[in-house]
């Protein structure tokens, strides 16, 4: 691991959120119909963020699955540790202060969530599991998967997921390896729609 | 774009090595001025290739959608960091990987880069680098400080330069090799990166070692500098000696070339400075203005192999004392590699009982992974990757299980997968449970399914045809009966590049591939073109030669026809490379024929594999696929590729004079195709065939490929100039080579002019 000389410095403000929906039925879901589906949306450049190409590692045990490359973020449906699920990985840098960004790429990854969810190609094959979400900072420098770390992250941790599942309590569990990205995994205690989580983080008629 | 990127540099400050540090200082500077206009595009695009930074598909800002031409609007606008490049668009980053060797704590930092960086991938090339792809150029120097940490470069990794030196990935435990080619690899690529000498070269410069003539884990034949371990008994001494048996202008490229004999044996002492005297001699008389030709293999083309010596030992004999030359070597001395484990047998026993129901697939994977080491007790264990790939996860991972079982032995292959060295045999149960765990204990490395392949479409700018997808299909279909295949056919090699510059290494498999375009009905469709009989063993000691060009998706049916063929037709211990030689040129095609021709009304042939894209929608026309219609152009590269036919059966039978005739004809007479759409009058007369191609094409530019630009046409100039000298065998294989790909050349011209014709 790096030194933390200069992370302490920065400790608590992190960028490049990544957050991951895990889908009900995964052994259902056949990633090379997300192919045309990831073509589509480069076609209609659907969301605010430039979208650039796709990238197929279905060959790839366990990984990144099917990418779709933008240049201010990637979506996958992406298979890591054997858990599929939808992710977006955030890679140009936000203003704002770390609850904006965490909120800024849930809402992301809910918003794909629904399209896909949505597309009649996909025949509802792709589903929230209403339950599971992972959440990772991918930047080792801002945030080193370091118990002083997770201790930092964990109240904005917080704040996101009571805005999340409002009064419904969640576990929220965070992998130690100090190699691994910082990473926090969350169940609700109850199960939830992307809808529904969309509507909770953006009460106010804010653009979904 | 990453907000850390600044804080590295002092994060690493102390912890990198002065130069690296110093280097990347010098790129990061160079950044800055770029960005602000302060410093030319084309140097700066140079400059980036010397890092090893490279760019991709799409980097013009421009994208095919599969309807139309999607214009990529980039936040930086018309900031470019080339000419025609776009600065925002993702580039890939290659990483040297010196003879391939690694240890954990490098494994974990390729896995950091790969998430943070890239997209969770890294790829593992033919050349034993690494590549990430998808990276932004803002990143890099963050990304090249964390390697020079860990003591890795990116320097000299593209570009007219140096390139990696590889290795055999078994030097030191092989059974076969004269000695360890390792150390004296390392002192190589330690005395010629950055080296004065090897900054003025044309083109680029590749080296390779091997221990041993007569396998294929160096392939020191295809390279520009091949050096093979070499032992000899001292004249005067009488002392045993090593030293290395010297190839040099071997190279694959669009026209391969076989390496040719400089010396028979080097001492280790003379290695460092006659490579020095070779780069003097390429640097000082390599071609500059025409990267075409600029490759040493073509200098020592027009030279002559005695002349090149002649001229680089002259001036081996003026070179300037260097005493690097005998430091490195010393320095490199074999540190030989020590286990961790002490050695151990397998018994069969731990077989079935440690494996949960897993012992067949063990077994399997015991006979296609594992090699027994010269040291009695331990084995090599290939990790086979799909395709080169491998996810940050399992890097984690592998450098977990190499620091358990090994003293962190690791190395890249040019087969795309890693090989772990030192090996206790006793532990080979709980290694192979804890490689399958992490999806790494694939059986079948170096068989029919572990298939070489380049980037091809998905990230690279030459890709024509989808390498990459064609290599995952063929994968897919094969993994499992693989096992119950006949046992010549596991063993045969399938090797696909993207298109004719042979990154794939296409011309040394048994099946080789490389993608082409082709019209059918008036629409594009991707294509590969077969190539038949290279050989892999022996350092890549021959190469196959095109058979037929046949449509991407009927690819995987090539595969099962040759190889139906070959299991039912093949003599005892006919090997597959003397198999297609005894069947012909004339029965291959007539075996392929109907696979040239899609079937009626067959729309997936229209996409490539793995791409629900349309390809090339521009060249289109509105009508069905069934209303073929074929332009008399069509019929001319038609006839053009019958008469290079026939030119590979008259080299078949020794007929080398016909065969030149035939391929240099094969070439007039699709070149007379094109001119016909400019002037339907034109004669047979060779002078004018040649003079209006050059009006109407050449000068116009409307020939020239995108990337390659007018080097095809320059074969037929070239042939044109030649037509009435001597052809040699040599001359006459070359000949055909060029004649393929200036066919090939002229089918893609006829798909852009029809888009122009129908857009």
């Amino acid at each position: 691991m790096k030194g933390i000389s200069t992370q302490e410095q920065h400790s608590v403000k992190f960028q490049h959120v990544n957050v991951k929906l895990l889908l009900n039925t995964p052994e259902a879901v056949h990633l090379d119909a997300v192919i045309p589906v990831f073509h589509g949306w480069i076609q209609e450049q659907v969301f605010d963020e430039l979208l650039l190409d796709v990238a197929d590692y279905r060959h790839v045990h366990e990984g990144p699955g099917i990418v779709l490359i933008g240049h201010e973020a990637d979506y996958s449906l992406d298979k890591t540790d054997g858990r599929l699920g939808i992710r977006y990985n955030r890679k140009a840098p936000l203003e704002g202060n770390n609850q904006d960004r965490l909120i800024q790429a849930t809402r992301a990854v809910l918003n794909a969530c629904i399209r896909m969810e949505q597309d009649s190609r996909l025949n509802g094959q792709i589903a929230f599991n209403g339950q599971e979400i992972e959440i990772f900072i991918n930047d080792r420098m801002l945030a080193p998967n370091l118990e002083r770390t997770r201790e930092a992250v964990a109240p904005d941790l917080d704040t996101l997921l009571r805005k999340l599942f409002g009064s419904t309590t969640y576990s929220l569990e965070f992998t130690t390896d100090p190699r691994k990205l910082l990473e926090a995994r969350i169940r609700a205690s109850r199960a939830f729609s992307s809808s529904e989580l969309i509507q909770n983080l953006a009460p106010e008629g804010l653009e979904l | 774009m990453k907000a850390s990127n600044s804080l590295w540099k002092d994060e690493l400050a102390g912890k990198m090595p002065q130069h690296l540090a110093r280097e990347i200082d010098i790129f990061e500077t160079e950044i800055t001025l770029r960005k602000q206009g302060k410093l030319d595009e084309r140097l700066f695009a140079e400059t980036l290739l010397r890092r090893g930074t490279y760019g991709q598909r799409y980097d013009n800002g421009q994208r095919s959608d599969g309807k139309k031409v999607q214009q990529l609007d980039f936040p930086s606008g018309e900031l470019t960091k080339g000419p025609n490049t776009m600065w925002d668009a993702p580039g890939m980053q290659r990483i040297k990987i010196p003879a391939g060797g690694l240890n954990a704590a490098q494994l974990e930092t390729m896995a950091e880069l790969a998430e943070e960086y890239s997209d969770g991938i890294a790829h593992v090339t033919t050349r034993q680098d690494f590549q990430l792809h998808y990276v932004h150029i803002d990143d890099t120097p963050a990304l090249m400080r964390r390697l020079a940490a860990a003591n890795i470069t990116t320097r000299e990794a593209c570009g007219n330069s140096v390139r990696n030196v590889t290795a055999c990935p078994y030097a030191g435990v092989c059974q076969d090799e004269a000695f360890d080619v390792t150390p004296y690899a390392r002192a190589l690529s330690r005395f010629l990166l950055g080296h004065p000498d090897c900054q003025n070269f044309g083109r680029k410069f590749k080296p390779a070692f091997s221990g041993c003539v007569q396998h294929a884990c160096g392939l020191t034949s295809m390279h520009d500098l091949g050096l093979i371990a070499a032992k000899r008994s001292n004249p005067e001494t009488g002392k045993e000696e090593l030293g290395f048996e010297l190839y040099v202008g071997g190279g694959l490229g669009a026209v391969p070339y076989q390496a040719k004999l400089f010396d028979s044996f080097v001492p280790l002492h003379e290695l460092l400075p006659l490579a020095q005297a070779i780069a003097r001699i390429f640097a000082r008389h390599g071609e500059k203005k025409n990267r075409n030709r600029a490759r040493i293999k073509f200098l020592i083309q027009d030279l002559g192999i005695e002349k090149f010596r002649e001229l680089v030992l002259e001036e081996r004999k003026i070179l300037p004392y260097d005493p690097r030359w005998r430091e490195y070597i010393e320095e490199a001395r074999p540190q030989e590699e020590m286990p961790l484990k002490p050695s151990g047998e397998l018994s069969s026993l731990v077989i079935i009982e440690n494996l949960n129901g897993s012992s067949e697939d063990f077994r399997h994977w015991l006979k296609t992974n594992t090699r027994p080491q010269r040291q009695s007790g331990y084995v090599t264990v290939t990790v086979a990757l799909p395709l080169g790939d491998i996810t940050a996860n399992q890097l984690r991972s592998l450098a977990h299980i190499v620091r358990r079982f090994t003293r962190e032995s690791v190395r890249t292959t040019v087969e795309q997968n890693f090989v772990i060295r030192w090996v206790s045999k006793s532990d080979l149960p709980e290694l192979y449970k804890r490689l399958r765990a992490v999806g790494l204990g694939n059986p079948g490395a170096g068989t029919l399914v572990d298939i070489t392949s380049c980037p091809g479409t998905d990230t690279c700018k030459l890709g024509i045809s989808s390498s990459r997808g064609l290599a995952a299909e063929l994968r897919r279909r094969m993994t499992e009966k693989s096992f119950q295949m006949d046992q010549a056919v596991q063993n045969l090699h399938i090797k696909i590049s993207g298109c004719f510059n042979s990154c794939g290494q296409h011309h040394v498999a048994d099946l080789g591939f490389y993608g082409v375009s082709r019209k059918i009905a008036g629409y594009a469709v991707p294509h590969f073109q077969v190539v038949l009989g290279g050989e892999w063993s022996h350092n890549a000691g021959s190469y196959g030669l095109p058979v037929v060009a046949v449509p991407s998706k009927n690819i995987p049916q090539v595969v099962e026809r040759l190889t139906n063929r070959y299991v039912a037709g093949r003599r005892d211990g006919e090997s597959f490379k003397d198999f297609i030689k005894r069947l012909g040129k004339a029965e291959l095609k007539t075996l392929l024929e109907d696979l040239t021709r899609p079937p009626a009304g067959d729309h997936s042939l229209f996409s490539d594999w793995g791409d629900p894209r349309e390809y090339t929608l521009g060249d289109m026309g509105e009508g069905e696929c069934a209303g073929e219609v074929v332009s008399p152009v069509e019929f001319g590269l038609g006839a053009a590729e019958r008469e290079l036919f026939e030119a590979q059966l008259a080299f078949e039978g020794n007929r080398i004079k016909q065969a030149g005739r035939k391929a240099y004809e094969s070439m007039l007479t699709a070149a007379k195709a094109l001119v016909k759409i400019e002037n339907p009058n034109i004669s047979d007369d060779p002078d004018q065939i040649i003079a209006e191609f050059r009006a109407h094409y050449y000068d116009t530019q409307k020939f020239f490929d995108p990337f390659a630009g007018g080097k095809f046409a320059n074969y037929l100039f070239d042939a044109h100039r030649k037509a009435n000298q001597p052809y040699t065998t040599e001359s006459a294989r070359y000949l055909m080579h060029e004649a393929q790909l200036f066919i090939d050349a002229a089918h893609s011209c006829n798909n852009r002019l029809g888009t122009l014709v129908t857009a």
